[in-house]
């Protein structure tokens, strides 16, 4: 193993005919950390996760999981992970307790250990009064809670979760990430991908912004901000006509801008606003990943 | 440290089959009752309606009676019925659908392993339900003997390779419209010409021979001589065909879910 890295990736690439998806990737997640993979849709997040389980091979470069050669060692570095998945694949016609008891069999725990493991998850999963319950009679954010259960049967030393609160309520939301955090505070290490920012901002330790395959930047959230983006933004409203003088004026001036729909952001304008007008708010993430993935959607 | 020791996992596991095993057997406790019904009912219906239909017409065949006939022969279709079709849509909707192949194979589970135990689930209640029209030919008067015993496996085994094809063809296909080619090209005419319902050396020559390519036939064959006495080699070589018709199925299926789940 090397160093005190859980995943370690170096030129990873992966293409399916003449797409890239996975363009020279470099990632480290050290273990006992929170690493969020952050990117807009088509960044290769999904891809890499598939990687990380061997159901995809990549092309070229190293792969290292839980100190695991991939693909030839995976099945070693799987029974180690859990991985919760973007789209929900429970057994639906099985009750929550009996989608638990299949996963307790998939990840080899031990007869004598079966009945706690199923317990823990219930509890951890606060899914305690639904056990009987099926799965298709669950709502949304139960199902998620149960996904992610499901894959913590064995406590996994890695946890990998794709976009793990897609298309969940705000409510919901904050429910999964106490979650994650609980986890996180136990000491598991995640790989998380994600494309809401304050998913990323609130839960990861670090943060591998992803664009086009490969990463474009990489650290702890408020670092990133600091470096991209500085401590302040200043929002200039306007026509679109105007937006688009205030964008090669501040351009031409040297500033970095980014588009925010109905405004201007400049970035890095604390104390100076080159005599724009317009509202000061602190710098965010999120001005950092639009900077950096581009503006348009591919 | 603790991952220096742990074993490199090989191939074909018994825990990881188990835990397949153990998806199958717990779904299949939620719909047991319809799989059972239809399984037994089909052949029950295929048996009535020729067995008497026909039985009117023809009242001997081959030194049986029609009954007898049908009887033993229908095991075969109740083995295809039980595992080439739910192992086709089974398998489809499962990767498709449900994505419970990336689930399974986010575990400690390999392509080879999954599709080796499903296979084994699928043969196994293609075992037990196979020996129902058996069952209900007794009811109509097939005499039991010994040699009955044997028709469990035998559907068991047949069960397998039809289980190896249907997931072979799920893994081949790229929609569920392309089952209807298999259905129509493949497995209707393979079911009309495997001795069930009329003796097939009453066909000329060329089918006769192609019908020693048909899997079905050299499980009706064997399930017949099984229940009226067995009759040498000629059984020890519908057995071997069996079980190269398993055999192939088998790693073929493998070969096809591999480039499906994996890429």
């Amino acid at each position: 193993m090397s160093g005190e890295l859980a995943i370690r990736l170096r030129g990873v690439v992966k293409r399916y005919g003449a797409i890239t998806a996975v363009a020279g990737l470099d990632l480290n997640v050290p273990v006992g950390t929170c690493v969020g993979l952050l990117g807009p849709n088509g960044a290769g997040k999904s891809t890499t996760m598939r990687l990380l389980t061997a159901q995809s091979i990549a092309d070229e470069g190293e792969l290292e999981v839980l100190g695991f050669r991939l693909p030839s060692e995976s099945k070693a570095a799987r029974a180690q992970c859990g991985v919760v998945p973007q789209l929900d694949n429970l057994d639906v016609t099985l009750t929550v307790e009996q989608n638990l008891l299949v996963f307790t069999h998939l990840y080899r725990i031990g007869r004598a250990e079966r009945r706690e493991a199923i317990e823990r998850a219930l509890r951890m999963a606060n899914l305690v009064d639904r056990r009987e319950a099926k799965v298709n009679k669950l709502s949304g954010g139960m199902r998620r809670r149960l996904l992610i259960a499901r894959a913590l049967v064995h406590r996994p030393r890695l946890v990998l979760l794709d976009e793990p609160t897609v298309g969940l309520d705000p409510q919901v939301r904050q429910e999964l990430w106490a979650l994650i955090d609980a986890l996180r505070s136990e000491g598991t290490t995640i790989l998380m991908s994600t494309h809401y920012i304050e998913e990323a901002q609130r839960l990861a330790d670090t943060v591998l912004i992803m664009s086009h395959g490969s990463a474009v930047a990489a650290g702890p959230p408020a670092e990133l901000v600091l470096e991209h983006a500085g401590h302040e933004v200043l929002e200039v409203y306007g026509p679109p006509a105007r937006l688009a003088e205030v964008e090669s004026e501040a351009g031409a001036a040297g500033m970095r801008t980014r588009r925010t729909g109905t405004s201007i952001s400049i970035l890095g304008a604390e104390g100076n606003g080159h005599g724009f007008e317009g509202e000061r708010r602190p710098a965010n993430l999120e001005d950092v990943f639009v900077l950096l993935t581009g503006e348009e959607i591919a | 440290m603790a991952e220096a020791t742990t074993p490199r996992l090989g191939r074909l596991e018994r825990p990881a089959l188990t835990g397949v095993l153990v998806r199958e057997v717990v779904n299949f406790s939620s719909f047991w009752r319809s799989s059972t019904f239809s399984s037994t009912v089909e052949p029950t219906i295929y048996l009535l309606a020729f067995g008497f239909g026909f039985g009117s017409l023809v009242s001997r065949v081959g030194g049986f009676s029609y009954v007898e006939f049908v009887g033993t022969g229908t095991v075969a279709t109740a083995v295809l019925f039980s595992s080439a079709f739910p192992a086709m849509f089974g398998t489809f909707v499962k990767y498709q659908f449900q994505r419970t192949y990336d689930a399974i194979l986010a575990a400690p589970v390999d392509t080879e392993e999954l599709v080796t135990a499903e296979a084994l689930w699928i043969a196994t209640r293609a075992g037990v339900y196979g020996c129902v029209p058996m069952l209900v030919a007794m009811v109509f008067g097939l005499n039991p003997s010994w040699g009955m015993l044997t028709v469990p496996l035998i559907a068991w085994l047949a069960g397998f390779g039809w289980a190896g094809f249907g997931i072979m063809v799920a893994g081949f296909a790229s929609s569920f419209e392309n089952f209807n080619y298999v259905v129509s090209a493949v497995l209707t005419p393979l079911f009309l010409v495997a001795g069930t319902f009329f003796p097939i050396d009453t066909l000329p020559t060329w089918a006769q021979t192609l019908a020693q390519l048909n899997p079905l036939y050299h499980c009706v064959e064997l399930v017949r001589d099984a229940v009226f006495g067995f009759e040498g080699w000629a059984d020890l070589a519908h057995a071997a065909a069996l079980v190269a018709f398993g055999l192939i199925m088998w790693r073929i299926a493998i070969y096809a879910m591999e480039r499906k789940l994996v890429d």
